[in-house]
């Protein structure tokens, strides 16, 4: 059994080494977060399907595999043109095996309307904000992987966006796992303060390269002050070998709107969290997302939404399309705590399956303690409807063209959502060749 | 053109066309008239390829070719449409894309080179005039929110787009009122030539005053019971369909007796 938390006590091991170097940095804020996480991360241990959010997503196979941490690599200026993404402009910013890769990337904004530093930058320069946010809303208490990259916080990114600002280009953050020589792993951290008033589009990118497995455990912190405006997207293109925990937690403030795309084109493994909390009155959150697993693949989006205060609402459509032997989960969770009256939380998870072995497991929770609310929710999973195909097919349109069409009509409604034309584009021709596929 | 010849059809474990025998010439309108129940619906399925049925005997022959040996789409390919009487409502995919793709596909199964946007939009124009049908109706998921009219409507422009050889009309008439009716009828009326030919089924015959037949055919437990003119359908508004029942049902009798 020697091997079965082979991860976890490398991971640890890891640790002290990393922290036996750091002298004097030991002592500070961000490292005893980061201390307590790892004792947080040592208790817990990686979950098992015995634990309710995870009983459909196993993740032995990661936990007992060996990854090279921010492995080295020669991810060059031509793998970039290879795997960018056409036509899109903005502050374009390269993460390669987790390590922030200054020459391959570009910052355009100026500086009144956009501080963008390494994460590990921002704990030496910007420590009082970052004392101030780091970890404040996370789930690092109750989830083992955000616990771990808690501990190891170091790479990623910190954005703020000071107040009454409208940052005209996108912020790209294009995590790259180059796993062409060995099985590499990676652990961004992002935080991102966005101030009253202002407005900005983030986008993460994930991309994996080679044959061998890569681990991405990222967090991402949001920040989001009174009346701002943030567009998030999270785009996941990573191969049938890549391993992907992600959590996203985001803090509102009031009359703010906040809106994510989750959209996972491909990947093997792929955990999804999305929380937000609602902390003030006439915010709004939406929640939207489009996964199209194939073959062995297995994606699973949990989403929370925690209405803290009145007038507030959300919105959530997530959407699939699952073929061969691919699996799916959506676990949707509505809070509507007692003070939160005149909440209106929609939520919505509709999914198609291709192929009789193909399954999806959706369980949406719903937590009302405020009597004057509006909740609605619902989950379909079935098949194409087949009288459409029949009426395409007695049009000339054969039946797999009629799939295909039917199942773009169906995805189309997520993809409708961005705002980003250069992702909206990559992600539907993304999501074309894998309808196509098979 | 076709030729039905003892076609027999069931679905699940009903037998539903016992026996169909059908001529149909280019330039004809045959009308398939019958009371509820009497496989109209299904004869018209059956011919545009419809997999929940299964065919138990008999044969189509259409121009040549074997009909049931070809696959809907391929059917279509063909020059046969079938004008549906409940319209699908297709979410995400509006009625132009919804042809475009159908366009090219016929055309790639007939060896032609794909249209492309300048050639649709003015083919589209063109066809749109049958049936006064609006350009903001087609910019629209495809039957989804349309009215009873709408959705009848955008068969015929379908219908005028495809050109099909044989088109096959099912129930057009049901939830029409008598503006939508007409429209209907006039596009169809403008689409009629020596080269193609047209089946109207149909429940009631006042579509038969706007779409002529050249032949009525009654349909009654899966057999063609009784053919003729447009006379017949007349006759048939008047006296209803209980007569034909009659006659039938009491010759079947003779038969189990004999």
């Amino acid at each position: 059994m020697d091997n079965k938390n082979s991860l976890k006590a490398q991971l640890i091991s890891d640790f002290q080494t990393i922290e036996g170097r750091m002298n004097g940095a030991a002592k500070s804020a961000v490292h005893q977060v980061r201390q307590e996480a790892l004792k947080t991360f040592e208790t817990l241990g990686f979950p098992t399907i015995k634990h309710e959010e995870w009983k459909y997503s196993n993740v032995k196979n990661l936990v007992n595999q060996a990854f090279e941490f921010n492995a080295a690599s020669d991810f060059s200026a031509q793998d970039v043109a290879d795997s960018s993404i056409p036509n899109l402009e903005g502050n374009i910013l390269y993460f390669v095996n987790g390590v922030y890769n200054a020459a391959l990337s570009s910052i355009v904004s100026p500086a009144s309307e956009l501080q963008i530093l390494t994460f590990s930058d921002a704990i030496k320069q910007e420590p009082a904000l970052v004392e101030k946010y780091f970890n404040q809303y996370t789930d690092s208490q109750n989830n083992a992987f955000t616990a771990l990259n808690t501990a190891f916080a170091h790479n990623g990114i910190f954005v703020h966006v000071p107040a009454n600002t409208v940052v005209t280009q996108p912020v790209i953050l294009r995590f790259i796992a180059d796993a062409r020589k060995v099985n590499v792993a990676s652990q961004p951290r992002n935080l991102i303060v966005v101030g009253k008033r202002s407005e900005v589009q983030i986008a993460e990118a994930y991309r994996s390269l080679g044959e061998n497995a890569s681990f991405t455990n990222a967090v991402t912190e949001f920040f989001v002050e009174e009346e701002a405006n943030v567009h998030y997207y999270k785009v996941q293109n990573e191969s049938d070998k890549a391993y992907h925990i992600g959590t996203t937690s985001v803090l509102q403030a009031g009359k703010s709107v906040f809106t994510a795309n989750t959209v996972t084109a491909n990947g093997g493994f792929v955990r999804n969290n999305l929380n937000i909390k609602i902390d003030g009155e006439y915010a709004e959150a939406n929640m939207f997302g489009l996964y199209i697993p194939n073959k062995k693949q297995h994606i699973d989006n949990h989403t929370a939404v925690d209405h803290a205060k009145p007038n507030s609402e959300s919105n959530e459509l997530y959407k699939g399309i699952l073929k061969d032997n691919a699996v799916g989960v959506f676990n949707g969770k509505i809070f509507v705590r007692e003070d939160a009256q005149k909440t209106n939380a929609f939520q919505s998870c509709k999914n198609v399956l291709m192929s009789e072995n193909a399954s999806m497991n959706t369980k949406p929770q719903l937590e009302i303690w405020a009597d004057d609310v509006k909740c609605s929710h619902g989950t379909t999973t079935g098949q194409l409807n087949e009288d459409a195909l029949f009426y395409m097919q007695a049009r000339g349109i054969s039946k797999d063209s009629a799939r295909a069409l039917l199942m773009l009509a169906f995805a189309q409604e997520v993809i409708d959502k961005m705002k980003i034309p250069a992702i909206k584009e990559y992600l539907q021709e993304l999501i074309v060749d894998k309808i196509y596929q098979g | 053109m076709l030729k039905i010849d003892n076609l027999q059809a069931k679905i699940g474990e009903k037998q539903i066309l016992r026996g169909i025998n059908l001529e149909v010439k280019a330039g004809e309108v045959h009308a398939i008239m019958g009371p509820n129940g009497s496989g109209k619906s299904t004869l018209a399925s059956v011919l545009a390829g419809r997999e929940d049925y299964e065919v138990t005997g008999g044969s189509v022959d259409f121009n040549g070719t074997d009909l049931l040996e070809l696959a809907a789409e391929e059917r279509a390919a063909e020059g046969i449409f079938l004008a549906f009487q409940y319209p699908v409502e297709i979410p995400g995919v509006s009625t132009t894309n919804f042809l475009k793709t159908a366009v090219n596909e016929i055309r790639k199964y007939r060896g032609e080179e794909p249209m492309d946007a300048v050639q649709f939009l003015k083919m589209f124009k063109q066809k749109m005039a049958y049936v006064n049908i609006d350009q903001s109706l087609l910019n629209r998921a495809l039957n989804e929110g349309f009215s009873g009219g709408e959705k009848k409507k955008n068969e015929i422009f379908q219908m005028a787009v495809l050109e099909p050889k044989l088109a096959i009309l099912d129930e057009t008439d049901s939830g029409l009122d008598i503006d939508a009716l007409r429209i209907v009828a006039e596009g169809v009326n403008k689409l009629k030539s020596p080269d193609n030919a047209v089946i109207v089924v149909t429940h009631y015959q006042r579509l038969l005053d706007y779409i002529v037949p050249d032949f009525v055919h009654v349909l009654y437990k899966g057999r063609i019971v009784k053919s003729g003119t447009k006379e017949l359908a007349l006759e048939l508004e008047e006296r209803g369909y209980d007569w034909i029942k009659a006659e039938v049902d009491a010759e079947e009798l003779g038969e189990t007796i004999a």
